[in-house]
C-alpha cells in the first residue's frame, strides 16, 4: 500500500533519512522503533508529504505522492506534538476538520470523542488544554474519517493509563478491519500483542523490517522489549 | 478553498487588532477632512499618513499572523488539501481583511469628502499597497524560520521602502546632478511601490509643478492613460511576484 524507495532526507548536516526503502501492506500493524533522532518521525512526515525527500520516491496505492494531495484523504495522522490554532475551541477544530474533509456518503467515526469524554470539553480553547487532552484531540481527529491508513506518532505519550487503554483497544479494533497501522513508540511494552511487524531504524538508516514472529524466532525472546534489547546490545 | 478563507477571515476578525486598525484609520481620515476647510488639502495630509501606515500595518500584521498560524498550516498540510490552496487561501483571507479595513477606514471617508479622480486614485493605490505588503510579508515569513528574525526583516523592509529608498534616490540625484537622470527616474520609481503610489496620487493633485523638471517628466509619462495603466501593472507585479515566489518556496517547505 505504501512503498518508499531509497528515500533520503538531509537537514543541514544531519542525515535524517538515508536510503530508506520499506513496503507496508494492508492489514499490517507496523511498529517504527529506534532511538531518539533515528528518523522515525521524519519517515512518517515524508509519507504524509509534510517533509519533501531530497531523493527517492514514495508511492501510495501505486501512485507517486509527489505533488499529489488527494491520497491524504485515506490517511489519519496523529502527530507527536499536536499543534492546533490556539484561539479555537475543541468543537471548532473538530467542526473545521469535518468541514474540510467532508465527503457526502462517508460516515464519521465519533467513537473516540465519546469514550475520551471530549463531548463535555467542546467549548474549551486549545491553548488551555493539557498535553494529554491535546493528545486525545489528535487521536480523535486521526480516527474521525475512517481512513484506511493510520499513522500514529507516539500515540500514548502523555495519555493517562485509562485513555491509553482506550486508544489501544481502538487500534486493535481498527486493525481487525484490515487497516494499515503505523505506530512509532518508545514504550515498547505497550506494543506487545498489537503489532505484526517491526521496522527498526538507527541514524536514519533502516536496520531491519521483520515480522514479529521472525523477530521472536531470531532472538528467542517473546517480549518485544527484550527482543529489541537483545538486538541493540548485539 | 472557500472554506479555508472563511476560517482565516473569522480568525482575523476575532483578533481585535484589525478592528482597532480600521477604527484608527477612520478616526484619522475623518479628523483630517474635518480639520481642513479644503477637502483636497485634507487629502494631501491623508496621503502621507496612508503611505506610511498602510504598508507598515499590512506587512507587520501579516508576518506575525503567518508565524502564529504555523500550527494551523501544519494541521492543514497533513490533510487532503493542496499546498497551493492552503497558501492562496491564507493570502486571500489576509489580503481581503486588510483591504476591507482600509476601505472602511479610509476609503469611505475619501468617497464622502473627496469623490474626485484624486480620491479614487488614493483609494485604489491604498488597496493595492495593502495587498502588496501582505505578499511581501508572505515571502519574508516563508523564507525565515525564526519568528524574531522574520519580524525584524519585515520592519527593515518597511524602513527601506518607506524611508531609505527615498534617501538613496536623493543621494543619487545629487551625486549625478550633472547627468540627465530625469527619464531614468521614471524607471527607478517602479522599484518602490510606495513611491510609485505617491507619484500617481500627486500627479492627480496637480502639485507636480512643485517637483521641478523631474515632475514634468513624470507628468508626461504618468499623466497619460498609458502611463497610469503601466503604473498599475507595475503595482500588480509587486504583489504577484512575491506571492509566486513564496508559493514556490512553500510548496517544497518541510513542516
Amino acid at each position: 500500500m505504501i512503498i518508499t524507495t531509497n528515500v533520503s532526507k538531509q537537514f543541514g548536516k544531519l542525515k535524517a533519512l538515508d536510503n530508506v526503502s520499506v513496503t507496508c501492506n494492508k492489514g499490517e500493524c507496523i511498529a517504527l522503533i529506534g532511538p531518539n533522532g533515528s528518523g522515525k518521525t521524519t519517515l512518517a512526515k515524508t509519507i504524509l508529504g509534510m517533509v519533501v525527500p531530497d531523493s527517492g520516491f514514495i508511492t501510495f496505492n501505486g501512485k507517486n505522492i509527489l505533488h499529489n494531495w488527494d491520497y491524504r484523504k485515506d490517511i489519519g495522522y496523529m502527530p507527536q506534538i499536536g499543534r492546533y490554532p490556539e484561539n479555537m475551541t475543541i468543537g471548532q477544530v473538530l467542526d473545521m476538520m469535518r468541514d474540510i474533509r467532508h465527503t457526502k456518503n462517508a460516515q464519521t467515526d465519533e467513537e473516540l470523542i465519546e469514550t475520551f469524554g471530549l463531548n463535555t470539553l467542546m467549548h474549551k480553547r486549545m491553548r488551555t488544554l493539557s498535553g494529554g487532552t491535546r493528545q486525545k484531540v489528535s487521536a480523535s481527529l486521526a480516527f474521525l474519517f475512517n481512513p484506511s491508513v493510520l499513522i500514529l506518532d507516539e500515540p500514548t505519550a502523555g495519555l493517562d493509563p485509562v485513555a491509553s487503554g482506550i486508544l489501544k483497544e481502538k487500534i486493535i479494533a481498527e486493525k481487525g478491519k484490515g487497516k494499515l497501522i503505523l505506530i512509532t513508540s518508545h514504550v515498547l511494552s505497550e506494543l506487545d500483542n498489537l503489532i505484526t511487524q517491526v521496522i527498526y531504524m538507527q541514524d536514519g538508516r533502516l536496520r531491519f523490517h521483520k515480522s514479529i514472529e521472525a523477530l521472536h524466532a531470531d532472538t528467542g525472546e517473546t517480549q518485544l522489549t527484550k527482543a529489541i534489547a537483545s538486538i541493540m546490545t548485539k | 478553498m472557500k472554506k479555508i478563507i472563511k476560517y482565516v477571515i473569522a480568525d482575523i476578525l476575532r483578533n481585535k487588532i484589525i478592528i482597532a486598525y480600521t477604527v484608527f484609520l477612520l478616526a484619522m481620515s475623518l479628523s483630517v477632512f474635518n480639520l481642513e476647510d479644503n477637502a483636497s488639502k485634507g487629502l494631501l495630509s491623508l496621503l502621507n499618513i496612508i503611505l506610511l501606515i498602510v504598508p507598515l500595518v499590512s506587512i507587520v500584521f501579516s508576518t506575525i499572523y503567518m508565524y502564529n498560524s504555523s500550527e494551523f498550516i501544519e494541521l492543514l498540510v497533513s490533510q487532503p488539501l493542496k499546498r497551493r490552496t492552503i497558501w492562496l487561501s491564507l493570502f486571500s483571507g489576509l489580503a481581503t481583511a486588510l483591504s476591507l479595513s482600509f476601505f472602511i477606514g479610509a476609503g469611505i471617508p475619501i468617497l464622502i469628502y473627496q469623490p474626485s479622480s484624486t480620491g479614487i486614485m488614493m483609494l485604489l493605490t491604498g488597496l493595492l499597497l495593502s495587498v502588496i505588503f501582505v505578499a511581501v510579508a508572505f515571502l519574508a515569513s516563508v523564507t525565515t524560520r525564526d519568528k524574531a528574525k522574520g519580524i525584524g526583516k519585515v520592519i527593515l523592509l518597511w524602513l527601506y521602502f518607506a524611508l531609505l529608498f527615498d534617501g538613496m534616490v536623493l543621494f543619487l540625484l545629487f551625486q549625478f546632478a550633472d547627468y540627465p537622470l530625469e527619464k531614468a527616474m521614471v524607471g527607478v520609481s517602479a522599484l518602490n511601490p510606495i513611491d510609485l503610489s505617491r507619484i500617481l496620487i500627486l500627479l492627480q493633485m496637480d502639485v507636480s509643478a512643485l517637483m521641478g523638471y523631474t515632475g514634468a517628466i513624470f507628468r508626461n509619462f504618468f499623466g497619460t492613460q498609458a502611463g497610469v495603466i503601466f503604473a498599475f501593472l507595475v503595482l500588480m507585479t509587486w504583489f504577484i511576484i512575491p506571492l509566486w515566489l513564496s508559493l514556490r518556496k512553500f510548496n517544497s517547505k518541510d513542516l
